[in-house]
């Protein structure tokens, strides 16, 4: 009697215990990592419909920060002449703009995420930070390609390939952490306020001039001066993945470290405060 | 025995009204509110609050289908939505023993663009399956959708039916040890709808624990040996599901001839819409919870519009208390009614329909109505919003005292003719 007992209970069943929380929760990293299929069906689809019925498809993802860097090399080189380090202008932006377009299309993906995935949020349960990390990460399949167009141009200016380059996944992530820190407080906020929405867009363009892509970072010379602008943690990421690409640079150690630090704070207080907002999500969006 | 699979104690979910009425929270509306507060030491304004669920406590069994029944905005949704872990409750616990797997719409997830393949294992991924599970049921999956051929198509391209089920067919497929399920059955041709019943007997076979919520009374009795009946937040009653299916139609919608709705039962997406009451009266026009079979009499809807509506057409909706339609009628069916009140002025308005005499059977009924116009918007529906019995007393053939089946009992023109041999 006792053995059929045992027979007809094979594993003990996952018990989940729901009650109201309150205060600050714990991220739950385990129970992320149990989703991480999820993750990257979610990561998986934000790229294969991004460029569904285009002409061009993923051309795209290598046009527009292409025409960008064409535009930025007609307004700032050519007309305004803003320096650039000697570097050759198109490769001077282009390698400012990698970095940038993956944190800018990141954080303004990931403060949309919620509200655009409401459909999935009020009807099944998962760990919510899977939706703006998927739309973070969906931005590195463009990046790579990217990357590949930088390669070439490096070619044609004839930069030496060194083993700097190893550290691009570096700054990569260096870059990825940056919007995922910003795009979840964005993206918490966005659920409840959706003003989010439209300062997101200018808050973007102003971080943009905030940021050394259409001048150069040695324009700030004062050292008290450049720590501050170190602050912005994308100064860190660009100024490291111009090294890596330009040569001829001093390695921006202190950018770097600044960077590395205010990047993690951001992605720890977003954190916090979207696992905070996180459980009134599915009765307010 | 002793084994269960959901255990809930004193649940309850409060929602503010404020929040939910109000539409977004703008954050000027925040700021103003706090400066309001710093300068002039205002109280917080105080929002409205609504239980939607409270003081809910029951437990069921592994392997147990229990249905869950009660009228719109009775908590159904709500106790759903906090045990599949949508939504977090206020206050209570709930113990959950095994996988949930809720089917609260089907398609959740679903991308337009991308091909029913890949919807597949999106879906999937999104409802908790594992890469190698939806490997493992993609052929079944397929074939259970019946959309063998079209499996790379984007689904844009689908028509609605083979939408739902390619959609129902990767939830069908889930393997969760509990599953939530509500109201799927609304939806589809009724080929489709008697595939899903059978699916989900098939899930209740094979010792899994099922939540099913439904309108639908017949499938409630087909599927659910238990049920609970919910109103206005609160658990009245868990009895076998026959009981409680009579209890909800009868004392549950113990309205007597006459439905009002109150301004909180009315949903605001209904605006500019807003029912007001809906009548039984009898052929001397007064309000009657039973009428006479042998007597016309007529189902009223007042309603009042805050603004001009073109196109808007009343529907109204007869059903046997078990949950069998007997049929469906709009005010506007006549051509030349649509045209002449193809637009209706703000204020109050009346629609009503007649019943003739000697059509429907003696028994319990249940009338629905919904107001929408065509292919653009359906303002309101309430399926359950009156009950009315009719009495049997002189219908066709009721000399001879026994009961007839069948929701209607017309007097038909029979001949008797002596055939050549």
């Amino acid at each position: 009697m006792t053995a059929s007992a045992l027979e007809t209970r094979p594993t003990p069943l996952p018990t989940v215990v729901i009650r109201p929380s309150r205060g600050w929760s714990a991220l739950n990293l385990r129970e992320l990592w149990r989703y991480r299929e999820l993750i990257f069906f979610l990561t998986w689809r934000d790229v294969m419909v991004r460029y569904k019925q285009t002409l061009l498809g993923a051309a795209w993802a290598i046009l527009k920060p292409f025409l960008t860097m064409v535009i930025f090399y007609f307004v700032f080189d050519r007309l305004a002449k803003v320096p650039t380090d000697g570097y050759p202008g198109p490769i001077f932006y282009f390698s400012g703009l990698l970095p940038w377009v993956l944190l800018q299309d990141g954080v303004t993906k990931a403060g949309n995420s919620l509200v655009s995935g409401a459909n999935l949020i009020t009807k099944v349960y998962f760990p919510r930070l899977a939706i703006p990390l998927a739309s973070v990460a969906s931005g590195t399949v463009d990046f790579g390609l990217s990357f590949v167009v930088l390669l070439v141009m490096m070619g044609v200016y004839r930069l030496e390939v060194t083993p700097r380059l190893l550290a691009v996944p570096a700054f990569m992530l260096m870059a990825l952490v940056t919007a995922l820190g910003v795009g979840l407080w964005l993206a918490a906020m966005n659920v409840t306020y959706r003003d989010v929405g439209h300062v997101t867009p200018f808050m973007v363009q102003a971080w943009m001039y905030a940021s050394p892509i259409v001048y150069s970072a040695n324009l700030i010379t004062d050292p008290l001066l450049q720590s501050l602008y170190g602050l912005n943690p994308v100064v860190g990421v660009i100024q490291g993945f111009r090294w890596a690409i330009l040569g001829g640079m001093e390695f921006p150690g202190v950018l770097i470290l600044e960077s590395v630090l205010i990047s993690w704070l951001l992605l720890a207080g977003g954190a916090m405060y979207f696992r905070r907002m996180e459980r009134s999500f599915a009765d307010v969006v | 025995m002793g084994d269960l699979a959901i255990r809930v104690h004193d649940l309850g979910k409060e929602y503010r009204l404020g929040a939910l009425t109000g539409g977004y929270r703008t954050l000027r509306d925040s700021l103003a509110e706090g400066a309001g507060r710093l300068l002039h030491r205002v109280a917080r304004p105080r929002r409205e609050l609504l239980w939607a669920l409270r003081h809910v406590s029951f437990e069921v069994e592994r392997g147990q289908v229990l249905g869950v029944i009660g009228r719109n905005g009775a908590g159904k949704s709500t106790l759903l939505k906090i045990l599949s872990r949508i939504t977090e409750p206020t206050e209570g616990e709930a113990e959950i023993h095994g996988r949930v797997g809720s089917l609260l719409e089907v398609g959740t997830g679903f991308h337009p663009e991308l091909t029913g393949r890949e919807n597949i294992y999106l879906n999937g991924a999104i409802l908790g399956m594992k890469r190698t599970e939806i490997t493992a049921r993609f052929d079944e999956i397929v074939e259970f959708a019946e959309v063998a051929k079209f499996i790379e198509t984007p689904v844009k391209r689908y028509s609605s039916g083979m939408y739902l089920r390619l959609a129902f067919a990767v939830a069908a497929h889930l393997e969760p040890e509990i599953l939530v399920v509500d109201e799927v059955l609304a939806v589809g041709d009724a080929e489709f709808q008697r595939k899903c019943l059978g699916k989900m007997s098939d899930v209740a076979q094979e010792g899994r624990t099922v939540l099913f919520v439904s309108h639908n009374m017949s499938a409630i009795l087909r599927l659910t040996q238990e049920t609970l009946v919910l109103d206005r937040g609160a658990l009245v009653l868990r009895a076998p599901s026959p009981q409680a299916v009579d209890y909800y139609m009868t004392s549950g919608l113990a309205q007597t001839g006459e439905r009002r709705w109150t301004a909180d039962e009315v949903p605001l997406g209904a605006a500019p819409f807003c029912p007001l009451a809906l009548r039984v009266s009898d052929d001397r026009g007064r309000t009657a919870e039973r009428v006479a079979c042998t007597e016309p009499f007529s189902l009223e809807l007042e309603y009042e519009l805050a603004q001009e509506v073109t196109g808007l057409r009343i529907g109204l909706y007869l059903s046997t208390s078990r949950g069998e339609p007997v049929l469906t009628s709009f005010d506007t069916d006549d051509p030349q009614a649509f045209v002449e009140h193809a637009s209706r002025p703000a204020g109050r308005h009346i629609s009503r329909c007649r019943i003739p005499a000697r059509l429907l059977n003696e028994g319990l009924f249940v009338a629905g109505v919904n107001a929408s116009s065509f292919r653009i918007r359906s303002y309101f529906t309430d399926e359950h919003a009156l009950s009315f019995s009719v009495d049997g007393t002189g219908a066709p053939g009721s000399h001879w005292p026994e009961s007839r089946g069948g929701p209607i009992r017309p007097a038909l023109k029979w001949e008797i003719i002596e055939a050549a041999a």
